[in-house]
């Protein structure tokens, strides 16, 4: 199949970006959308160009690594889907493809698609671990801890860190993720120690790095590719004010 | 002249001797001490953040963009540990042996043994940090079974345990990021190992954003870079796995063992088209339920459901029938190989096997498999197209784990002093076969348990030494070494990418190299990677400039495979039995299992760097078995 692409180009964080136009032709349906974007990069070097400058890693949806704007929506078409498991049969022949980087304040551009998302980890930093450092853990089945919210600390703790949460929303808020981290810990026996002052410290710097507030527009879950749900925003609120009350 | 420092005393006693006698550094003294990590990933960013609770200050480096994205994120089935929930007769000695032999007796006897004693540490470890292992109705943890075992050993967080194990490093990582224990290096490759008066002293980095190179001093250098399978091109790796930083110290005088000991996974996807850069790994787990055949036909062409029941070739039940299709590994591999090579395989290039759940969903029902695999059917599907639960799935063998590495001894020092390697950089504990879900065990047990008694053993001695900094005309060097490569690689203005080179280079080692060789193949190999090499130094093409350039990258990366692959074919020659992953044609009995040849052969190869074009100097670590039996390892 032949695709006509519209990429963001941008050389580094200063300079202003713009979209450029390719056409990609001898797509196959079976190939990933990161593999035609090989496809085409691989044409630009025999053309010698500059490539289309990406993230990705695993390639199998793990890492969090890739994730760009496609047609507007985070991680493309599908939902549940990391943009390297996206694949070709989801696009029809003569398409036109709009691609750009994960945008948000928070995420400055490197280059092309390439974003800076240090300020998830600096959020992680502020608190989202619980401090157990190594050798001080008592044997592991002396706190049983029921499947039930096993699971559920599991289902925030899948996320992947791929930022798509905040590329969608419309305040760039990294609500989802923050929350994510603070569900998964403060649902644990393990992780209730420091619940109050983690989600105080994890808030205010989620607020430092320059991510916007959630206004509940819930469009984050629609594209995590976790599928993590809002629910856990509701719980870091709560978390957040339960914690404010409490403060001494 | 390699000594591997086996501490003395019983087996079960060695590491408690070790730690009784190793060296302290007191409180005080740890914060004048710097330790350069490398690497990430579990090993990495355990060993890190360990050292870092101790009080040493670390730097610590990661290509990604961020330390949690490192490949060990991507293992899926479990981490081993003999806690004998399940009563089910393990213990600490039988894990010892199982991993013994399922290495193919070509392991250190006190090396596993130690891996077999930390892993209870480990699972206690990472529940403390929040990781949610799997478990049952009544808050104990779950256990379930893996190849090559009889027991339940294996601990699991649904299909991501690498992923949950890794958030537990990580954040651990970050815990000592905010207490100023650590500075992380993100968008950073190391290019080179400085050293100074023959220890390591420091490393060149090459920032991947800027594309400055920077020099930066340590007490004591740790790569915990990962596995070097991507060599293959197609394989389970993630895209920016390398050898280079362990290839990079290897060429500095660091020996490498156990080179061509790669293990290919029985369950991946199977390749399916020329542009594909990824064989997915589907869990191993899945072959607790699923049960693998093929046609009894070659070429037959029949919808697969349509094959009746007698004319399906169960060949795992039928070569294997006390392991059946949980047999391990490389044994499940080479038996898809052999029924592919014999025109039986299945899908669009007739290079697949299927992996059938029809049985499974008959007795145990829908919903309990669902409930077991469901992410990994879902990821069939958004990958094929195609649902599982209506026909076999297609699987495939692919480059998997490197079980080699650079060779240490116990205490996880290489053979240049000051430089450790962890996790799956090394070569250590897995012999010729790794057993599943013994490789998240290792990176982790390295990481958090044993590289933060055995480096402040080594630092001990380096309190007096002259302080090193980055003035001293051993980094000027090796910058400018690594200047002249990258400037090389920008100037060529050649014909080919990077990736046509790998991908040439993949080939050639899937067919000469791979499942199986012989003596003739791996000649032929060394013969046209030399012609590859050549090629790729003159008609080498990259574009972009030094600032972010993912062309840059690639080519440093393939230019050290290159050279590896050569080695990885030296070492397969050299080595005239089959062993583990190791399967040389010429060594097979009748009904083609390998042929082992302990009298000959029973020793670790360490091979040293002799100079570009040069061929390698072997030298020859004696394997001493004194507690084990060797013997025929039969799954049968």
């Amino acid at each position: 199949m032949k695709l006509y692409l519209k990429v963001w180009r941008q050389e580094n964080r200063e300079s202003k970006g713009d979209m450029v136009s390719y056409v990609v032709e001898g797509i196959s349906e079976h190939m990933s959308f990161l593999e035609m974007l090989d496809l085409l990069n691989e044409r630009l070097i025999q053309k010698g160009e500059r490539v289309i400058e990406f993230d990705h890693d695993c390639r199998e949806g793990i890492c969090g690594a890739c994730g760009m704007m496609i047609n507007g929506r985070a991680h493309g078409p599908l939902s549940g889907t990391t943009t390297c498991q996206l694949h070709m049969r989801s696009f029809k022949d003569g398409e036109t493809v709009y691609i750009e980087p994960f945008r948000a304040a928070a995420f400055p551009v490197l280059r092309d698609l390439k974003i800076d998302r240090s300020g998830f980890d600096h959020i992680i930093q502020s608190g989202g671990y619980i401090s157990a450092s190594t050798g001080q853990a008592p044997e592991s089945n002396s706190i049983p801890i029921a499947h039930e919210t096993t699971e559920a600390a599991f289902d925030a703790a899948a996320c992947i860190g791929c930022g798509a949460c905040v590329a969608t929303c419309k305040n760039s808020s990294a609500a989802l993720f923050t929350s994510a981290k603070i569900s998964h810990l403060v649902l644990l026996p393990q992780g209730k120690l420091e619940a109050a002052d983690r989600v105080i410290k994890m808030v205010s710097q989620m607020d430092a790095e320059g991510f916007g507030h959630c206004s509940n527009t819930e469009a984050c879950e629609v594209e995590c590719p976790q599928e993590i749900s809002v629910l856990h925003i509701g719980r870091m609120n709560y978390q957040y004010n339960k914690a404010l009350i409490l403060k001494k | 002249m390699i000594d591997a420092k086996i501490p003395e005393g019983n087996l079960a006693d060695k590491w408690s001797n070790y730690k009784d006698s190793s060296k302290l550094i007191n409180p005080a003294n740890r914060k004048k001490l710097d330790i350069i990590v490398v690497g990430t990933g579990l090993a990495g960013s355990s060993c890190a953040a360990t050292l870092a609770e101790q009080g040493y200050n670390i730097k610590s480096f990661c290509f990604q963009d961020s330390a949690r994205r490192a490949h060990s994120v991507a293992a899926q089935g479990g981490v081993n540990a003999a806690k004998n929930y399940k009563n089910d007769g393990d213990s600490v000695y039988r894990m010892f042996y199982d991993t013994i032999k399922g290495g193919d007796f070509r392991s250190r006897e006190a090396n596993v043994y130690r891996l077999a004693e930390c892993s209870l540490a480990l699972i206690d470890q990472a529940v403390a940090q929040g990781v949610p292992f799997a478990r049952e109705y009544g808050g104990y943890l779950n256990n379930r079974s893996f190849g090559g075992v009889q027991v339940s050993r294996t601990f699991y967080a649904r299909g991501q345990t690498g992923q949950q194990l890794m958030i537990g490093a990580y954040q651990a990582l970050m815990r000592q990021v905010s207490a100023g224990k650590v500075k992380t290096y993100t968008r950073h490759e190391m290019l080179d190992l400085v050293m100074v008066d023959g220890k390591a002293r420091g490393i060149i980095a090459r920032n991947l954003e800027t594309g400055e190179i920077e020099r930066h001093s340590a007490n004591a250098v740790v790569l915990a870079t990962g596995g070097y399978g991507k060599v293959y091109y197609l394989s389970t790796l993630a895209m920016g796995c390398n050898t280079s930083a362990i290839w990079r110290a290897h060429k500095k005088g660091a020996l490498m063992s156990g080179v061509s000991w790669i293990q290919f996974h029985p369950t991946c996807l199977p390749q399916i088209g020329e542009t594909q850069s990824k064989l997915t790994l589907m869990s191993e787990s899945l072959r607790n339920d699923g049960r693998i055949w093929v046609p009894k036909k070659a070429g037959d062409d029949r919808v697969l459901n349509d094959i009746p029941e007698e004319e399906r070739d169960y060949y795992l039940e039928r070569r294997y029938p006390t392991f059946g299709n949980l047999s391990p590994r490389d044994i499940s591999s080479r038996a898809a190989k052999e029924r592919i090579d014999a025109g039986c395989g299945v899908g669009p290039m007739k290079n697949a096997v299927c992996l059938d759940f029809s049985k499974a969903i008959k007795e145990q029902g829908l919903t309990k498999i669902e409930e077991k695999y469901g992410n990994l059917f879902r990821m069939y599907d958004k990958i094929n197209g195609v649902d599982a639960y209506k026909e076999p799935m297609l699987i495939s063998p692919a480059a998997h784990f490197t079980m080699g590495g650079l060779w240490v001894d116990y205490n996880l020092m290489t053979t240049i002093p000051g430089l450790f390697a962890l996790g799956e950089a090394n070569f250590s504990d897995h012999g010729a076969n790794r057993l599943g879900a013994n490789s998240l065990l290792q990176s982790c047990v390295d990481g958090y348990f044993i590289a933060p008694y055995t480096i402040p053993n080594y630092l001990s001695g380096e309190l007096k030494a002259e302080k090193v900094t980055t003035d001293h005309p051993a980094f000027a060097e090796a910058e400018k070494v690594v200047r002249e490569q990258l400037e090389r690689f920008l100037n060529l203005k050649g014909r080919f990418s990077a990736d046509h080179f790998h991908k040439t280079l993949g080939k050639l080692l899937y067919d000469k190299c791979g499942l199986s060789r012989t003596k003739e193949s791996l000649e032929q190999a060394i013969v046209e990677i030399k012609a590859l090499k050549k090629s790729f130094d003159h008609e080498l093409k990259i574009t972009g400039d030094e600032q972010v350039n993912s062309e840059l990258e690639k080519a440093g990366r393939v230019s050290d495979f290159l050279e590896l692959g050569e080695l990885m074919c030296y070492d397969a020659l050299q080595r005239e039995e089959s062993c583990g992953a190791h399967f040389r044609e010429e060594y097979q009995t009748a009904d083609g299992e390998a042929v082992r040849n302990d009298e000959d052969f029973c020793y670790v190869s360490a091979w040293e760097w002799k100079g570009e074009g040069k061929q390698p100097e072997l030298h020859k670590e004696p394997l001493v078995f004194d507690t084990v039996k060797l013997s025929v390892r039969s799954y049968k």
